[in-house]
């Protein structure tokens, strides 16, 4: 699922990888592929309604091989409609219960009320987090289950809590989009150390300027909703 | 209020706000309060109906096509040329043509609408034709969804009269037309396709298949009264009900060439019997709309503005015009008009600006730098404020050519600081 700009994740973390001296290698996992042995960083966006019903399937098939993953420790980002699946179910304002992979302790409601606009969030591992959200789904947090980050300006979840996305181990799910990994490059470079720690046990010295992602962050935070 | 009045009322309201230099919708939103039915009324004299296009990408350009092409052929033709296509718009443009009593001096209304508008236009003015030109992601903040925006399409067929074109390359589009062939309460509604040559179907992905491992498989396609077999920089070829014919083009861009197939379809579902020959002629005069490729000249060179409003469209102008040789600036707003969300911009290639290092304003210049350097395309300065941004562009490039890539409300506010250095097109 990816019609929503989500692709630009994909570009920063390769970019970055690249740039800190590392080979990425992309494998995209279409509905009937057989998934990899194993994989460093798992990253998925977000879609219509329509494309989240097309992809539930399969995705149920692979659940059980990401959870063990995600267990793991191993990186991952779901944006969206993949946020919602990776919870325990996503029901559709038409009763239709679709059962997600049960990563996060979460659960969703499609309703008739769309949450969109510019929205600025602070988690207290990544400083301030800056995107556009744009869902009609609610997504309501089990009690064990730890928020992404909080919200100070935009919905976030859904109309009431005033958190944003949800975290179990290194899985990071989110409604933003904007896309979310460009102008908030601690987030992408979390995902890159730690998959990178993992498998080679060290991280390189190099450094990216990061000044455009500053700059379009500061004009970002003062747009209107 | 008798008609007669909210007429000269309106008139000197729209006069007023043309002397204060914009705001092409407010004396349409004055009309509109006071004789709520004015459009329909004024619309309803028109032997030949009204004609509504909708669809993300390519509008103006086409309803302008159409316009000419309908002309050549001894047709009146109303027309909402601003390129504010909000219904009242619609209503502003008819203030500007109609004589004191209400008359419109016209045989036929050719519209543009943006897909949530021609909606809310179909429920009280039933178009004879209709023109469905694609369903593109386009500021999804806006509408939610690209199969809300099909839904909204599906509504405008079904309110349509006489006949109903259709883009056969886009799916979503080409559901509507199989929900109407296989109805059979809808015969007397004709159905009809402009479409493309297999060859050249990789030019235009549709957003399905942007990221997709491979491209959309083809099904079935319906036949098509106009295809488009080919182009290059002088023309294009077509066949058209079965028969090859050539012409050579001022339009320039993939995008703008394969909507003169829309066009001639439409008009050929307008007019049946027209004689192919007159109709390209037509065809080969046509230059771009009001900022879809304009050029102005500025100190001896021309300085081309592009629209880019999504994804697709950024695309295929990419593609559509060479850097080489150009000084390029991109300008990027994020007004309501031009969309809030950055996304799309993530969604685009920019690598083939490599050479060429890119001047970058708009009130979102920076998350474009922020674009461009993930691209590692070369940025030449970053500023802002467009005022400052034209005049060093221009001044740093004096001597050659030069394209700005732009969001709309970014190419209003560029049009209007360059009408202060230059003579520029007026559109109303």
């Amino acid at each position: 699922m990816n019609i929503y700009g989500d692709h630009g994740n994909l570009q920063v973390l390769m970019r970055r990888l690249e740039w800190y001296g590392y080979e990425p290698q992309v494998i995209s996992y279409n509905i009937g592929d057989s998934l990899p042995d194993s994989a460093d960083i798992i990253i998925g966006g977000g879609g219509q309604d329509s494309g989240q019903a097309k992809i539930h399937a399969d995705l149920l098939k692979i659940g059980p091989t990401l959870k063990s993953w995600a267990d793991n420790g191993t990186p991952m980002l779901v944006v969206c409609g993949l946020y919602q699946l990776f919870g325990r179910f996503f029901e559709t304002l038409d009763g239709t219960h679709l059962e997600g992979i049960g990563i996060l302790d979460i659960k969703t409601y499609g309703t008739n009320e769309r949450l969109i606009g510019n929205i600025v969030t602070h988690s207290s591992m990544f400083g301030d987090i800056i995107g556009y959200e744009n869902h009609s789904g609610q997504t309501h947090l089990a009690d064990g289950t730890q928020a992404f980050a909080s919200v100070i300006r935009g919905a976030g979840n859904n109309s009431k809590d005033g958190h944003e996305g949800a975290l179990y181990k290194n899985v990071i799910g989110t409604y933003l989009h904007g896309s979310i990994l460009p102008k908030n490059p601690k987030v992408a470079d979390f995902l890159i150390k730690t998959a990178v720690k993992k498998r080679y046990g060290e991280f390189s010295h190099n450094i990216i300027d990061d000044m455009f992602a500053d700059m379009a962050r500061e004009v970002a935070r003062n747009r209107p909703r | 209020m008798p008609q007669s009045f909210t007429i000269i009322f309106g008139k000197a309201v729209r006069y007023v706000a043309r002397l204060r230099g914009g705001g092409s919708a407010l004396p349409g939103l004055f009309v509109e309060r006071i004789s709520p039915s004015f459009v329909p009324d004024t619309l309803a004299q028109l032997p030949q109906g009204v004609v509504v296009i909708s669809g993300t990408n390519g509008k103006t350009t086409t309803t302008k096509m159409v316009v000419s092409l309908l002309e050549s052929q001894g047709v009146k033709v109303f027309t909402n040329r601003t390129g504010s296509n909000f219904v009242r718009g619609v209503a502003a443009a008819l203030l500007g043509e109609i004589d004191t009593k209400g008359k419109l001096n016209a045989d036929i209304a050719v519209l543009e609408l943006d897909e949530a508008h021609a909606v809310k236009f179909v429920e009280v003015i039933k178009p004879s034709y209709s023109l469905l030109l694609n369903v593109m992601r386009d500021q999804l903040d806006r509408f939610g969804e690209i199969d809300t925006t099909a839904k909204m399409l599906e509504k405008i067929a079904a309110a349509t009269t006489t006949a109903v074109v259709m883009n056969r390359e886009d799916e979503r589009i080409r559901r509507v037309g199989l929900a109407y062939s296989t109805d059979p309460s809808s015969k007397d509604l004709k159905l009809s396709y402009f479409g493309l040559d297999a060859k050249l179907k990789s030019h235009f992905p549709n957003d399905d298949d942007f990221h997709a491992a491979a491209p959309m498989q083809t099904k079935t396609l319906p036949a098509a009264d106009v295809i488009l077999k080919d182009f290059n920089e002088q023309g294009a070829a077509f066949t058209i009900d079965g028969n090859n014919f050539a012409t050579p083009l001022k339009l320039k861009g993939i995008y703008n060439i394969f909507n003169s197939a829309a066009a001639l379809a439409l008009v050929r579902a307008i007019i049946p019997n027209t004689e192919t020959g007159s109709l390209l002629k037509a065809l080969s005069e046509v230059t771009p709309a009001f900022g879809r490729g304009e050029t102005v000249i500025v100190k001896g060179q021309p300085l081309e503005l592009v629209l880019v409003k999504n994804p697709a469209g950024f695309k295929l102008a990419l593609e559509s015009f060479s850097p080489e040789g150009y000084a390029t600036m991109i300008a990027i707003n994020d007004n309501y008009a031009d969309g809030r969300d950055m996304s799309w911009l993530w969604d685009v290639d920019f690598t083939s600006l490599t050479n060429s290092p890119v001047y970058i304003s708009g009130i979102r210049a920076y998350d474009m730098a922020l674009r461009l350097q993930y691209d590692e395309v070369g940025m030449e300065k970053v500023e802002p404020k467009l005022t400052h941004a034209l005049s060093e562009f221009i001044s740093l490039h004096t001597d050659i050519p030069k394209r700005i890539y732009c969001t709309y409300t970014a190419m209003l506010a560029l049009r209007k600081e360059l009408s202060k250095i230059t003579e520029v097109e007026m559109i109303a």
